[in-house]
């Protein structure tokens, strides 16, 4: 292989990865916050367990979401250098801005949370663990600059002489509207996924309390298990509504800005009005469009997911054939070497990929459906299918977003700064003209060999942590540590916590 | 004046703050196998002391890399990308590095077994000694120049980095890390552990001023202005002060001035490099400041948001330290709070 198409492996490999535990980071915190809240204002030491359960988890979590980040900012010095020269100037402020305006707050407030128990004022405490809630949504806001900046750049200017983008204003990058349309999408994900883990694992942990049938099991169920349940599922089903209405802001916006992806995302090879949506496409979609068959289809929800309309001339959607021959006259037919330049994206994975982001997201919404009914007038449930779609549903939206990604950033293909179909035109950059020319195939393929062998190594120990930790449930005891409760100043007590 | 050469201080800044933060959590990274005593329990608590020591904060100071490296990706755009690509594999034993040392303080804990504590501090010192050479070797490779293509291209190759000069700076910063960690480690915990760390901060002074004392002399005659003398014999005073001040049982200042020292070799460093950011080897090709930089416009607004908010991230990691403050013993670290290794075994499925 090439170093770009190793460059491009590992990307996918780091970044799909990374994106296993952001999701959950950034949803997770604001509802332990939420959980630490109700302890803080009702005194229910119910709360204090949910928020002592649920953050050790989070804690978990979060120790891998950072390490993998750092690999994250690095790797586009590392493998795409010609990328990093050629965007530096407009890409790389996003990125210092989330490191000073949200990773500070995030790593600083989180460590004053995990071991401020007994250190900080109860409300300090509760401000950190809010502190590190916002952060974390800060820091989508300003990493989706940067990538929505690459799926439609705005705000820069082509500068002939150093061949590099520049920016001319900052304003104009943070009111994308491509930003607008993915940053809400991706919190929303956040949460859902969040919501899911939450009510997921407390639903499971209610059925098994109640199918024991002692008394005290069935109270510890209703008492603390079925709150989380009802604050997981109202987060599920608010989320999952901002989901769908997101994705479909960001598809019109999609067919607009880059209308190759959508094309693909269809595989609609011809452009056609009231193009239906397929749900089930077999045949060959190696690139071509030979052998396409698509059976199962809805009439015009193509047409309707890019453009508003189901049927009539505005409901026209171009194909990936059209795109090409547009790009073509355009851009240029070949490359710098001379070979032909094809505009559309791999069809098998941009296709498949869109449809399993929503089909992955529909595992919530069952989810979210059982617990509306278990739970129903107050019910403590002990259906063991309660318990069985709990379990199934807690991955669904960790894989929705992993798709989702792979859709998105597999569907911007040939490019890695897509072409602004409405200006500055010199704007854009092939993926294959991003990578460093210094860096040698077998370099990358050591990287890519030693993250892939270490992440996985990771992934097993944080899966194991995870699951044990979930299945140890709420803590049995709990006592309120804050220095006002305990009475004393400065004591010579063990820490409350410690690693 | 310009914007450039204000940021290239900013940079200094930023790398500056994050080796004399994270300088300490490597040091005492390093010291999980040297400094704990005792019989086998005894020393576990020891350790469980040095990891808690640097537990609320080690994070946030890692954070002041991923600050330099991406104000560098914007401000220097050129930098960025040659120095990153051109220092291929030894960024990528840091991040390995930073990898294994980062998870393996966070999930030491949650599971209270001896044999997975022994794996996570393995994790942990390699985590801590790898990073603390590297850097430093990176660095002195910039101080002495590197080779650079016409289009700012590194290409001088893996081996060109393993110079004598680089493998001193190495050392350098190894020193000097471990030094300032343990002279935290002092700082921070009472008990026998406190007296051990003091002893051998006194020994690791001595060893300081001989490692580092070649190497900034070799630097400041070799690649340095005229100016940076001051620099070096600051660095030195400090250490110089910093065995008196231990000596006398006065911590707080031993631990202040041994991150004058650190301070004193990133400018040391960054005063050498100047006015390039890449200088070439023996009046080579090199990339300067001016070359690598960002429009003015870009710098203009990175400007403003480091002058608002890098005050306040002072402000706020400053409290941290003041709210954990107090000394840490073995009487304060509790028992084992994780799940055992068994119950995590039986979670296969």
């Amino acid at each position: 292989m090439e170093a770009l198409d190793l460059a491009r492996w590992q990307f996918g490999i780091t970044t799909v990865y990374h994106f296993i535990f952001v999701p959950l980071t950034i949803g997770l915190a604001p509802l332990v916050a939420v959980m630490q809240t109700a302890w803080v204002r009702t005194g229910n030491e119910r709360w204090l367990r949910l928020t002592k359960f649920f953050g050790k988890l989070f804690l978990i979590n979060f120790a891998l979401g950072v390490v993998t980040g750092i690999v994250q900012e690095f790797q586009f010095g590392m493998n795409w250098s010609e990328y990093s020269r050629f965007v530096g100037d407009v890409f790389g402020a996003p990125l210092a801005m989330e490191a000073l305006a949200a990773f500070f707050i995030e790593s600083t407030f989180l460590g004053l949370w995990i071991f401020g128990w007994d250190r900080l004022n109860k409300r300090v405490h509760l401000a950190c663990i809010w502190a590190v809630a916002v952060a974390v949504n800060l820091s989508a806001f300003f990493i989706l600059a940067a990538n929505s900046w690459m799926q439609h750049p705005v705000g820069a200017r082509y500068n002939p002489e150093t061949g590099r983008a520049e920016m001319e204003s900052i304003w104009a990058i943070l009111a994308n509207n491509t930003l607008w349309a993915a940053f809400p999408h991706a919190v929303a994900a956040a949460f859902l996924t969040a919501g899911t883990f939450v009510a997921g694992i407390a639903a499971w942990w209610m059925v098994r309390l109640v199918r024991t049938r002692r008394p005290e099991s069935v109270e510890l169920a209703r008492n603390v298990y079925r709150p989380a349940v009802v604050l997981g599922t109202v987060v599920m089903l608010v989320s999952g509504a901002g989901v769908a209405l997101t994705g479909d802001v960001q598809g019109k916006l999609m067919f607009e800005q880059q209308p190759g992806k959508m094309a693909s995302a269809e595989a609609l090879c011809t452009g056609e009005e009231a193009a239906a949506f397929s749900i089930l496409t077999i045949g060959d979609l190696s690139n071509s469009c030979e052998g396409v068959r698509h059976i199962l289809e809805v009439p015009g929800l193509s047409s309707y997911l890019g453009t508003g309309k189901f049927s009539g001339e505005d409901s026209y959607l171009p194909g990936v054939d059209d795109v090409q021959t547009e790009y073509a006259e355009r851009f240029g037919e070949t490359d710098e070497a001379g070979n032909p330049i094809s505009y559309t994206p791999n069809l098998a994975v941009t296709y498949w990929s869109f449809r399993l982001m929503i089909g992955f997201a529909a595992g919530s919404a069952l989810l979210a459906l059982a617990a509306l009914w278990f739970t129903r007038g107050g019910r403590v449930s002990g259906n063991p299918w309660f318990a069985r779609i709990a379990i199934a549903a807690i991955p669904t939206p960790f894989l929705a977003s992993s798709f989702g990604w792979i859709f998105t950033e597999v569907g911007r293909q040939p490019w890695v700064v897509a072409p602004n179909p409405t200006g500055i035109d010199q704007i854009r950059l092939l993926t294959m003209q991003g990578v460093s020319t210094v860096v040698s195939p077998a370099m990358i393929l050591t990287s890519m060999i030693v993250f892939t062998l270490l992440y996985g190594v990771l992934g097993v120990i944080w899966y194991r942590l995870i699951h044990r930790y979930a299945v140890e449930g709420v803590p049995s005891t709990v006592r309120d540590e804050s220095p006002e409760a305990a009475g004393d100043d400065e004591t010579d007590r063990p820490l409350s916590f410690a690693y | 004046m310009d914007l450039a050469i204000v940021w290239f201080v900013i940079i200094a800044i930023l790398w500056t703050g994050y080796f004399v933060l994270e300088g300490f959590d490597f040091g005492v990274g390093m010291l999980m196998s040297l400094l704990p005593r005792g019989d086998a329990a005894h020393r576990e608590k020891e350790r469980r002391v040095l990891v808690n020591s640097i537990g609320p904060v080690w994070d946030g100071n890692e954070v002041w890399l991923i600050t330099a490296a991406g104000a560098t990706f914007a401000a220097f755009p050129e930098w960025y990308a040659t120095l990153f690509s051109g220092f291929y594999l030894p960024l990528l034993a840091i991040l390995v590095a930073l990898i294994v040392r980062g998870v393996a303080f966070e999930y030491r804990g949650k599971i209270s077994d001896a044999v997975w504590a022994r794996r996570c501090d393995i994790a942990i010192q390699v985590g801590s000694w790898v990073p603390a050479i590297l850097w430093g070797v990176m660095f002195a490779n910039l101080v002495r120049g590197v080779q650079l293509d016409d289009g700012h291209q590194y290409v001088g190759g893996l081996a060109a980095l393993l110079n004598p000069f680089a493998l001193l700076g190495g050392l350098t910063t190894l020193v000097l890390f471990l030094l300032h960690g343990t002279v935290f480690v002092a700082l921070k915990t009472d008990g026998p552990i406190r007296a051990r760390a003091r002893r051998f901060a006194g020994v690791l002074t001595l060893v300081a001023l001989a490692v580092a004392g070649v190497w900034a002399l070799w630097t400041q005659v070799m690649f340095s202005p005229a100016w940076t003398w001051v620099v070096v014999i600051a660095g030195a005073l400090a250490l110089v002060g910093v065995l008196r001040t231990n000596r006398a049982g006065r911590e707080g200042y031993a631990f202040g001035l041994s991150a004058v020292t650190i301070v004193a070799a990133v400018v040391l460093i960054f005063g050498s490099m100047f006015p390039d950011v890449m200088p070439g080897l023996d009046g080579g090709s090199s990339l300067s400041i001016a070359e690598a930089a960002s429009t003015p416009y870009t710098l203009t607004v990175l400007t403003w948001v480091a002058v608002a908010l890098t005050p306040v991230v002072i402000l706020y990691q400053g409290w941290t330290y003041w709210v954990f403050r107090r000394r840490l013993t073995v009487d304060h670290i509790p028992a084992p709070a994780g799940l055992t290794w068994k119950k995590i075994k039986d979670a296969a499925f």
